[in-house]
């Protein structure tokens, strides 16, 4: 428990009288790749945008290296935020400025470093997403899966040492997803980041995560490895990870009806 | 009953409207002062907002000229005061027209510009992937169009009240048969200071007021397409009915402080 380095405790959070997070509690090991899956729309961006301190809690503490978000300010959440990326579902580009100011846009607005060496950390960002000489490009040129290349690129290229990936497989063809759930095994594996994923693609979160954790109605309802989810008897995560049209969870949408 | 409702409702998304919209500028206003100062995006937008906006309002300001002389002329021809058409044709370009319509045309330029571009960012959660990157959407959004459209807008109204002038010109010297000389000392004699500084003072307002309500409205998009398409019809309505109303308010002001 000491070693988590991100520590989500009872977090509420409603949108115009919505409850999306009704309690959430999850504690994050350094160094370790978690994925949360849920449906759609159950608040697993959500989740995400309060750990990065987008989003504040109405109740309830986002501690990330121990330190209390909601009583920092702003200064000191950005200089976390540094030690942070986060890939957005639909990469989240830029539009306006070019694939390298793209990458490179955390240090050129934040860090003292020579054009030279700004030139080489965006390809090195680069070359590790397997994209080389794109710098040069306009986000638009780009097709999806290269797009969320170019955000995992650019959250990298602040070397981070959590990074948040919002649905990184999600819309792009399989052999892409593939290569992404590599990336993020290689990066968990290599440079030893904290992960946290947010997928309901059960595929890609066998292959990755070292636990993984349901988000169901604004609550973590399960967490365990990837075996043990494999095998929970637990009847919605069962119906969750096996994609089945009728269980307890279509049940209740069914009541509401 | 439900007319009540209806009446509860606007009134509170009016002040919430209010309260949002002065906590922007106050925002706006603290980080344009905080360093580091974001010279280039300033330059950037000021060459959005005034250098591409130059042909629209030379266009407009042109035939605004033109037009108020010739309707000038109908009424001074008929007094047999043509000489007059110049002196009022340019205090009301210098005092009122130059600056409202040259606002206007800029507020259905760029502020639609700045709604629909800050209101893309946003659905496409580019506003929060800046957050991600420590950096302030105020300040790195806001700030620069804000300062561009403060300065920019006064100097296009300077142009502008030049360009309606020497339209009033172009009428006075090829249709009513005034000279030219004749024409610009009449047109600068009556104009004083004070008007150029009422005219031009209150564009540093509207300025302001426009790069506001668009970067709010922008931030406040739900929705998708529709939500920016609907946030960017309602950043240039609110202010056209901002700029008006508080240019009647100018006037007033200025009316007693300047008699």
């Amino acid at each position: 428990m000491n070693d988590s380095i991100i520590d989500l405790k009872d977090l509420f959070k409603s949108f115009n009288s919505h409850k999306v997070l009704d309690g959430i509690n999850l504690a994050i090991e350094k160094g370790t790749t978690v994925v949360v899956i849920g449906r759609s729309g159950c608040g697993k961006s959500v989740m995400l945008k309060h750990i990065m301190g987008i989003l504040q809690p109405d109740k309830g503490q986002v501690l990330v290296n121990g330190r209390d978000l909601g009583e920092l300010n702003e200064k000191e959440i950005n200089g976390i935020r540094m030690k942070m990326g986060m890939v957005f579902q639909g990469g989240a580009l830029f539009d306006s400025l070019t694939v390298g100011e793209n990458v490179g846009f955390g240090l050129i607005e934040h860090a003292d470093i020579t054009h030279k060496e700004l030139f080489e950390r965006i390809e090195e960002s680069l070359y590790m997403v397997g994209l080389c000489g794109i710098a040069n490009l306009m986000p638009s040129e780009l097709s999806g899966g290269m797009k969320k290349r170019v955000a995992l690129a650019r959250a990298l290229c602040m070397k981070p040492d959590i990074i948040l990936y919002d649905e990184p497989t999600t819309g792009v063809d399989p052999i892409t997803a593939d290569s992404i759930n590599d990336l993020i095994k290689s990066l968990h594996d290599k440079i030893k980041v904290t992960s946290i994923v947010v997928t309901h693609d059960m595929k890609s979160a066998y292959k990755v995560a070292d636990k993984i954790a349901m988000l169901y109605q604004g609550k973590i309802i399960f967490q365990g490895s990837p075996k043990e989810v494999q095998e929970t008897d637990h009847p919605i995560v069962h119906q969750f990870i096996n994609g089945l049209a009728h269980g307890p969870i279509t049940e209740t949408i069914d009541c509401f009806r | 009953m439900q007319f009540f409702i209806r009446l509860g409702k606007k009134t509170l998304s009016f002040f919430s409207f209010l309260g949002g919209l002065s906590n922007l500028a106050l925002q706006t206003v603290y980080w344009s002062f905080l360093p580091p100062y974001q010279k280039r995006r300033v330059v950037e937008e000021a060459k959005k907002a005034g250098l591409d906006s130059l042909y629209i309002v030379s266009l407009i300001a042109l035939f605004l000229g033109v037009i108020l002389a010739f309707q000038i002329a109908y009424i001074m021809q008929r007094l047999g005061s043509e000489l007059y058409i110049a002196s009022i044709v340019t205090l009301a370009l210098v005092r009122e027209l130059g600056p409202v319509i040259t606002s206007l045309v800029v507020a259905g330029r760029v502020g639609a510009a700045i709604a629909a571009e800050i209101g893309s960012m946003q659905v496409t959660e580019q506003v929060d992937a800046l957050e991600t990157l420590a950096t302030n959407p105020i300040k790195y959004l806001v700030v620069p169009r804000f300062l561009a459209l403060t300065l920019m807008l006064p100097v296009l109204t300077l142009y502008a009240d030049i360009i309606g002038i020497m339209g009033g010109w172009l009428i006075c010297v090829f249709k009513l048969g005034i000279s030219s000389s004749l024409y610009f000392k009449i047109a600068f004699d009556s104009l004083l200071f004070k008007d150029l500084f009422t005219g031009l003072s209150k564009t540093v307002f509207f300025g302001m007021l426009i790069a506001l309500v668009s970067c709010y409205e922008g931030f406040n998009v739900e929705g998708g397409a529709e939500g920016v398409g609907r946030a960017t019809t309602k950043a240039v309505v609110t202010t056209f009915i901002l700029i008006i109303a508080s240019d009647c308010f100018f006037t007033a002001l200025f009316y007693f402080i300047f008699p």
